[in-house]
């Protein structure tokens, strides 16, 4: 799902001396948590960086390039377990008025979200800047809730503070969450868990996997954060080493690092939190108008009712003055996060800021996003970067970058 | 020919006051496979420790010190149409750029292939 890339810093740009900072040279501090699937990662001979509070594995000996390509042609595993899970039930039962409360914080359309399917969301504070990004899926009975690693002590505190006079808010942040992105991840789930055969884009089912000691009760979405079809799979912590192995043994499986998860997130046109959306973006100004469903918006069923809705419906209506867009760039030299934007190629009119950017391997050419003035939104609108004293030339393109695998 | 090291992972490699520059094998391997490589145009002078050269793997961008004070004299071109050659022999074909050494008592600050080892 969205978030974990990693960051070294939102917004930090240029470049950085050799000691690279997330290869391994980092002092990990002891106040690190680590999440089930630890013991297994250095087994894996993960190179381990500090990300969101967690000490999490940023690649494996096949490299971030080789992770990345295996990706997009065949399947990798990703421990994104740092990420929060989060139950909400109504005390009524009634799993629509937990929808109905959840809707109260965030802008989508949750009541009208069947059981068994999941849908994205975006969490707003008064002004209509965006606290975090998350899943959410109607398990029938109640809601699961996926949310960032870094926000999710704050989410869990807003959402059983508005909340708890109808539902029970329980956070199960010692599960274990890994995704299994690629062409080939049906083929390798199926033969643990049979029912993911049936299961389309954004599907989520309570199933069994069968590990090496017996079958283990998970919960698993056909979903992720790299734009290619597969699943993301939740269970108890206790549990998530054995899930992972079973997952690991079957054929072109390999384990993935946050910084492939980062590389493939931005081709596929995603945000990470902290980087692309934060509390100085609007749903509207991150070109995530799509994440606000009909019912939720001006005349609809139930219009507003969140968060800096004003903010957000007055927008939608008016126009912004600067919006994201995917940014790809001629030559070779990747254009990282903070660089400048202009409008000329001599850097007189300052137009916008990438707020994240990498070499695409499977683009096979830098690509990046930010946000420039509303003007210069058009695709194909030339834009320039400010990178080492000079102007690079760059276009506005749509995203994502690459075409997703998704199983609709 | 002497090779001399940087804390910050260059090499040097000196004949008289003509060297060559790049990153060591273990920089190399720390970074990755890299995707964009650039050193600053020919003649620019550099006091030692200035950016000189940057190296780029798909997530990072790493500068490259000058060694020593000096004016540089060409880049390899080579890595224009093949950044990853610096991955295959960082520390041979894979060298980033030339330059003309300024003062050769300098060098005598850097470490040697043992001190660098020993790190």
């Amino acid at each position: 799902m969205f978030p974990a890339a990693f960051c070294v810093e939102p917004g930090a740009s240029a470049s950085s001396r050799l000691e690279i900072e997330w290869t391994g040279l980092f002092r990990m501090s002891d106040s690190l948590q680590r999440t089930p699937l630890y013991d297994l990662n250095l087994e894996l001979g993960a190179k381990m960086v500090p990300f969101a509070g967690f000490e999490m594995p940023i690649q494996f000996p096949a490299g971030l390039m080789a992770e990345h390509l295996h990706t997009r042609e065949k399947v990798g595993l990703f421990d994104v377990s740092h990420m929060g899970q989060i139950r909400i039930a109504a005390k009524s039962g009634d799993v629509k008025e937990a929808a109905a409360a959840l809707e109260t914080l965030v802008p989508a359309d949750y009541v009208g979200l069947a059981a068994g399917r999941q849908r994205y969301g975006l969490l707003t504070n008064e002004e209509g800047g965006i606290l975090d990004d998350l899943m959410v899926a109607n398990m029938g009975h109640d809601l699961l809730v996926v949310v960032n690693a870094g926000c999710k002590v704050q989410d869990a505190d807003r959402i059983e503070k508005a909340l708890s006079d109808r539902c029970v808010v329980t956070r199960q942040f010692d599960r274990g969450l890994m995704a299994l992105q690629g062409p080939a991840a049906e083929a390798a789930l199926a033969p643990l868990c049979p029912a993911v055969k049936d299961m389309r884009f954004m599907d989520v089912i309570e199933t069994e996997l069968a590990t090496a000691t017996g079958p283990v009760k998970v919960t698993v979405s056909r979903s992720g954060y790299t734009g290619e079809d597969g699943f993301e799979i939740g269970c108890a912590g206790a549990d998530s080493e054995k899930v992972a192995r079973a997952i690991l043994a079957q054929p072109d499986v390999l384990p993935i690092g946050l910084g492939a998860r980062d590389s493939l997130r931005l081709e596929a046109g995603l945000c990470l939190y902290g980087n692309d959306i934060d509390v100085t973006t609007t749903p509207v100004e991150a070109s995530l108008g799509w994440a606000i469903q009909k019912a939720r918006r001006e005349g609809g069923a139930r219009e507003g009712g969140y968060p800096g809705a004003e903010v957000v419906l007055k927008q939608t209506c008016d126009g912004v003055s600067r919006k994201r867009v995917g940014l790809l760039v001629e030559g070779r030299a990747p254009v990282r996060a903070g660089a400048k934007l202009f409008a000329d190629a001599e850097g007189q009119k300052e137009i916008g800021m990438v707020t994240s950017g990498a070499f695409g391997p499977s683009v096979k050419a830098p690509v990046a996003m930010g946000y420039v003035a509303s003007e210069y939104t058009a695709l194909d609108t030339p834009v320039f970067a400010e990178l080492r004293g000079k102007y690079v030339p760059l276009h506005v393109r749509a995203m994502p970058f690459v075409a997703p695998g998704f199983k609709r | 020919m002497t090779t001399y090291y940087t804390k910050s992972h260059e090499w040097i490699r000196v004949d008289g006051e003509q060297a060559t520059v790049g990153i060591t094998a273990h920089a190399s391997e720390e970074l990755g496979e890299l995707v964009f490589v650039e050193a600053k145009d020919e003649g620019t002078d550099v006091a030692a420790g200035d950016a000189a050269a940057v190296v780029e793997s798909v997530k990072a961008a790493s500068d490259i010190y000058a060694p020593v004070a000096g004016t540089l004299a060409g880049f390899n071109e080579a890595l224009s149409d093949d950044p990853t050659l610096v991955g295959r022999d960082a520390e041979g074909e894979g060298w980033i750029f030339r330059m003309t050494v300024s003062n050769p008592d300098d060098l005598k600050g850097l470490l040697t292939a043992e001190q660098y080892k020993s790190l």
